[in-house]
């Protein structure tokens, strides 16, 4: 693999830029502040663009050329991050098609978004660290595209999730948007944890294979290229590695990108400034985790469960979410469930081995989203903050622009035939119709197909519901709002830039079913073949015949849903609606308005007890054992000291000198403390030997005098010694006397003193010395 | 241990050591009980004795003169300390009009 030189300052602009932000934002004027923001971030698209056009391409000429041999990139190895025994980390970047289709998105809506902010946040107080965090969440959306290992991909994983929390929490002073923050925050730990983990695990059963030493992308493709079986067989008995670690990884992308059941952060996280809100929808965020199933196509690809599973879910959460748009009155949370929706509709992608599909949906969607989302903060821009669609309507009259782009985004998003997202939508369709993998259920290809197929038919019509009660009708909101207003040129500019994408993105990935050749092939083809450079490729049998019936669908499921929308919300709120939700659809209404009871039944099952727990461990742990017994219990024990040693310590000479006189004492009486002597005896060869222990204090080391013939006199001759021994010639009572050290032995007048005793009674049988004749001799013993 | 009527039957050693006890024992009692500094200073001079009545007897019980020097110095001592003493309570005495050692608690605060 080749490698490339710069590729670090695509993601370091942005972070330098957040860096002179949030440390200098206070103290430069707002004109320094957003220049710094939208230049580095410009910049970072421009030498993004100038990598992927100039080195990529001639690399990508040579490999062609050289016959396609082996993985296709650029590497840029930057440093040994960690090395630790079997670990070897590099901070290293790769650009390859997949990565360099997400830095060009990532970059180019983020530079986008940050022009509009400039217009959008004018009145913001905390300007510069407003811009900081969307640098920053750039930066780290770059690091994680680009990344090539995991953990360096982990670094940015990260990295969007604190972003997240710090800009959905930007107005923390109203306390639901800092609890909104803090639950996108959790929620993301919940699948972090969970990436972690398949990580482990990928690291656990690849490292040594090979000579793999990191948990490098490529590495990991090669390991599953060479050693299928590592990845089918090397875990818990028959279970294949790669369900286990995909099914992991696939929950850490479900925090990421709101899948089933982790998605409730998202709906939330309009909570932010609305040009947040485009970036986390768009650009960054959201997309991660479709973006690392297909960059672990390789993995996914080894377990057709993983695969069930994202397909699954994904769907699932495409109708869910769907369905929950269908009732909200806010205008953002329209938007939220329909990014949920639609993100669900890539996971189908990738899960059904349709890798470019999703990542070709994710592209426009990410064009059309943002744009969403940055026309509805437009529109709230004009409508003085408010975001209820019940009192708009007729918008249009006073918002042109605006609502001439927003017709096109919702003319992409419901799939209208040859705008961007019928085209990506309808990839990801025919991927789903014709997906069957080993193990699969024949019906499940087939399924999944039906499910989108209502989820797109529901996100026609819940979009353009939206649509109409924005800008159609007549204007409700005399009495909130009195005179709507366009927004400046910095905010309608980016939505026109994005309009015109939303247009004609799909043009560059139109099926393969419409033959196109020469540089029109090229440009009409180029985005599945080109990600197709960088995924494992998955076979897909589908007939024109059937692409065609296919695409047929669509379109008319587009046109549907479009036609339903006008036909109830055409001239505004509908009679017939009213009708209906208050009387036979009264509980799906519900439902969908409550959306599913999801985040109660979360608050109920996980929140609460949790509290709970939190709450008992507070009041046993920390008010009971720290506070209590330890804190003041230390503290009771001091004072208890502290007033035993107030008493003495009272001022007074006199208290001090009643210590002296009894420490004397208690010294005195220590050292001359009449303890009493005594001695031990044990049998040895020849005979017993008697060892003295005369007491303590001015005892120890007295002289001592021992009586062995019994008479209670100390026997006559020089002080023995402390240690004796006997040849068994002792009475059955033998006395030790102990000699004062002091006095001696006899007073002045050389009169015996009275002198310590102790008398034992001696029983022991005498061992016989070993017969040697120089014992007999020597010894002379009878 | 010999019964008490024949250790006092004669008038020996342990006359002078007991003796010593008690009277250090008495000045030990004023030292820590009393609170006016000249009485205070008085069982000090009455420790001093009995401490020179004790090295005078366990010297005679030696036949050692060193005993009788130290006793010497001993006093030398207490003659100067009393001096110095005095001075200072005849001192206190015309500032505050007592010699009361409970009230002098100055240095306490």
């Amino acid at each position: 693999m080749d490698t490339v030189k710069f590729l670090w300052v695509v993601p370091f602009l942005p972070l330098a830029g957040a860096f002179l932000n949030l440390i200098l934002g206070k103290r430069l004027s707002r004109q320094t502040v957003h220049f710094i923001a939208v230049a580095a971030v410009a910049a970072s698209f421009f030498t993004a663009l100038y990598l992927v056009v100039g080195p990529l391409r001639e690399a990508y000429g040579v490999w062609k050329h050289d016959g396609r041999q082996g993985a296709f990139g650029l590497d840029e190895h930057l440093w040994t991050w960690i090395q630790a025994g079997d670990l070897k980390l590099d901070l290293a970047f790769r650009l390859d098609p997949l990565s360099s289709v997400m830095i060009l998105i990532v970059t180019f809506c983020s530079t986008l978004i940050h022009i509009y902010s400039t217009g959008y946040m004018e009145h913001e107080p905390r300007y510069g660290a407003y811009f900081g965090y969307l640098n920053l969440f750039t930066g780290a959306m770059l690091i994680l595209v680009l990344g090539s290992n995991m953990p360096v991909m982990f670094i940015g994983w990260e990295g969007v999730g604190l972003c997240s929390f710090l800009l959905i929490g930007f107005w923390f002073e109203n306390e639901a948007y800092a609890t909104a923050g803090r639950k996108a925050f959790v929620v993301n730990r919940i699948g972090d944890f969970a990436f972690l983990l398949g990580m482990f695990l990928l690291w656990w059963a690849t490292h040594g294979v090979d000579g793999g030493k990191s948990l490098d992308f490529v590495m990991l493709r090669d390991v599953a290229t060479a050693h299928p079986d590592i990845y089918e067989h090397k875990f818990w008995f028959d279970e294949r590695l790669a369900a286990a670690a995909g099914i992991l990884l696939f929950i850490g992308a479900a925090g990421k990108s709101a899948q089933l059941p982790l998605y409730v952060w998202l709906p939330d996280a309009m909570a932010g400034p609305t040009p947040v809100s485009a970036l986390i929808h768009a650009a960054t965020m959201v997309t991660a985790g479709v973006y690392m199933v297909a960059r672990l196509s390789f993995l996914f690809a080894s377990s057709t469960t993983a695969m069930a599973v994202v397909s699954i879910v994904g769907a699932l959460t495409a109708l869910t979410a769907a369905f929950m748009a269908f009732a909200q009155t806010d205008l953002k949370k329209v938007l939220a469930y329909s990014t949920v929706s639609q993100l669900g509709f890539m996971f189908v992608g990738v899960g059904t081995g349709n890798w470019s599909a999703g990542v070709f949906h994710l592209m426009t969607h990410a064009f059309f989203k943002a744009g969403l989302f940055l026309g509805a903060g437009s529109v709230m821009h004009g409508m003085e903050g408010s975001g209820d669609i019940r009192i708009m309507g007729g918008l249009k009259k006073y918002m042109p622009i605006t609502r001439i782009t927003f017709l096109i985004y919702c003319l992409a998003i419901a799939g209208f035939p040859l705008t961007s997202g019928f085209f990506s939508k309808d990839e990801i369709l025919a991927g789903a119709w014709a997906a069957h993998h080993d193990g699969w259920p024949a019906f499940l290809g087939k399924m999944l197909w039906v499910m989108l197929t209502v989820a797109a038919l529901g996100t026609a019509f819940y979009m353009w519901r939206l649509y109409f009660l924005v800008f159609e009708g007549e204007y409700r909101g005399k009495a909130q709002v009195a005179h709507p207003h366009e927004s400046p040129i910095n905010m309608t500019g980016p939505l026109m830039v994005l309009a015109f994408l939303a247009l004609v993105a799909g043009f560059i990935g139109i099926p393969h079913v419409i033959h196109l050749s020469g540089t029109l092939g090229d440009i009409g083809h180029f985005l599945p073949e080109w990600v197709g450079l960088s995924t494992k490729p998955m076979e897909m049998h589908l007939s024109s015949g059937t692409t065609y019936a296919l695409l047929g669908t669509a379109s008319v499921v587009g046109l549907l849903g479009i036609g339903l929308a006008y036909a109830l919300y055409g001239k505004g709120p509908s009679k017939i609606v009213d009708r209906f939700t208050a009387g036979a659809g009264k509980p799906l209404y519900e439902a969908s308005k409550n959306k599913l009871w999801v985040d109660e039944g979360y608050d109920y099952a996980f929140v609460r007890p949790f509290r709970a727990l939190a709450k008992g461990t507070f009041e046993i742990v920390d008010r009971f054992i720290i506070d209590t017994v330890l804190v003041n219990g230390a503290g009771f024990v001091m004072s208890l000291f502290s007033r035993v040693s107030r008493w003495i310590q009272n001022g007074q000479v006199q208290r001090y000198l009643v210590g002296v006189v009894f420490g004397a004492a208690l010294i005195f009486w220590w050292t001359s403390r009449n303890d009493h002597p005594s001695f031990s005896y044990k049998a040895v060869p020849g005979g017993i030997e008697f060892r003295a222990e005369p007491g303590h204090g001015l005892r120890s080391g007295a002289a001592v005098r021992w009586d062995f013939d019994g008479d209670g006199q100390p026997d006559p001759g020089e002080t023995a010694p402390v240690v004796i021994k006997r040849p068994g010639d002792v009475a059955s009572r033998v006395t030790l006397f102990v000699v004062d050290p002091v006095w001696g032995e006899t007073d002045k007048d050389g009169k015996p003193k009275h002198l310590a005793r102790v008398t034992r009674r001696v029983k022991l049988p005498v061992v016989e010395a070993p017969a040697t004749p120089a014992a007999a001799t020597a010894g002379g013993v009878p | 241990m010999p019964n008490l009527s024949t250790v006092f039957s004669e008038v020996g050693y342990a006359h002078f050591l007991v003796l010593g006890a008690v009277l250090f024992a008495i000045g030990v009692g004023g030292v820590l009980l009393r609170r006016n500094a000249l009485i205070i200073m008085m069982s000090i001079e009455l420790m001093l004795n009995a401490g020179n009545l004790t090295i005078l007897t366990f010297a005679r019980m030696h036949g050692d003169l060193g005993g009788h020097s130290f006793a010497m110095i001993v006093m030398a001592v207490a003659a100067a300390e009393v001096a110095v003493g005095l001075a200072i309570v005849v001192a206190i005495f015309r500032g505050r009009r007592h010699v009361d050692v409970d009230r002098m608690n100055l240095l306490k605060h």
